[in-house]
């Protein structure tokens, strides 16, 4: 079972490195993110959100559902934790 | 309700009063860090982890029981819920006056102060509900993980 666990994990992390062949290099000026979506963000973030830094902007405006999702994700994790570990004292005794 | 000043064998005088005036300090540039999230580096996670890193302070240099004077179990419960449902609620306000989920300027039409300005308020709306439950859920990981899930004593 062990093995097998093994071989998929292996499967998995050799398919998504496949997968990064097929990426724009690092830094280059003609891939899609360059060429349309970030000149969008830096010329019209202020004018659309008022918002002098662009990270927040981008942040809590247009990438909004990521940031939702992160707190839900903080929010599952203690949520977790207190299901696993909250306990009382006098139950024991 | 035990006094902060109270000296018990094995605390030092040092570390606490280094952290009775450090705390204050450690909300307020919280807070700040918060609400200036618009113009400088921060926001709602970083100001969140300032805020419960003066709780954790509290219940390393005195002990878990004066931190739990300052924030109970269930105000702790409190914030971290609502912090969740000030960020969820802020989007589905903006889908029910006729926009897009988490469009905040949608909002415009409940208080009217233009839509672009709604964008920027709604984001600072967005970041109070993200401090929320960063501070209380960081405490909360705190408490349980130093007492084992009992919450009364720890390190």
């Amino acid at each position: 079972m062990k093995g097998l666990a093994l071989l998929a994990t292996m499967v998995t992390g050799a398919l998504l490195l496949y997968g990064t062949g097929d990426f724009p290099p690092w830094g280059d000026p003609q891939d899609p993110a360059s060429t349309y979506l970030s000149p969008v963000y830096i010329e019209k973030a202020v004018e659309q959100t008022h918002v002098p830094n662009i990270v927040t902007a981008i942040l809590g405006d247009y990438r909004g559902y990521d940031t939702m999702f992160e707190t839900v994700v903080i929010y599952c994790a203690g949520m977790a934790v207190l299901s696993v570990l909250r306990r009382n004292r006098e139950d024991e005794e | 309700m035990r006094d902060i000043n109270e000296h018990t064998p094995g605390e030092d005088l040092i570390i606490k009063t280094a952290v009775r005036l450090m705390v204050p300090f450690a909300q307020l540039f919280g807070l700040y860090v918060i609400v200036h999230g618009h113009y400088s580096p921060g926001g709602g996670f970083q100001g969140g982890v300032i805020l419960g890193a003066a709780f954790i302070m509290l219940a390393l240099a005195f002990d878990m029981k004066t931190s739990q004077q300052y924030m109970t179990i269930r105000v702790n419960t409190v914030f971290n819920n609502l912090g969740a449902a000030i960020f969820v609620g802020v989007g589905a306000l903006s889908a029910i006056f006729g926009g897009l989920f988490l469009d905040y300027s949608a909002l415009d039409k409940l208080i009217p102060m233009g839509s672009v300005e709604w964008r920027s308020f709604g984001i600072f709306l967005v970041e109070v509900g993200v401090g929320f439950t960063v501070m209380s859920i960081m405490v909360l990981l705190y408490w349980n993980l130093s007492s084992g899930g009992a919450m009364d004593e720890g390190l």
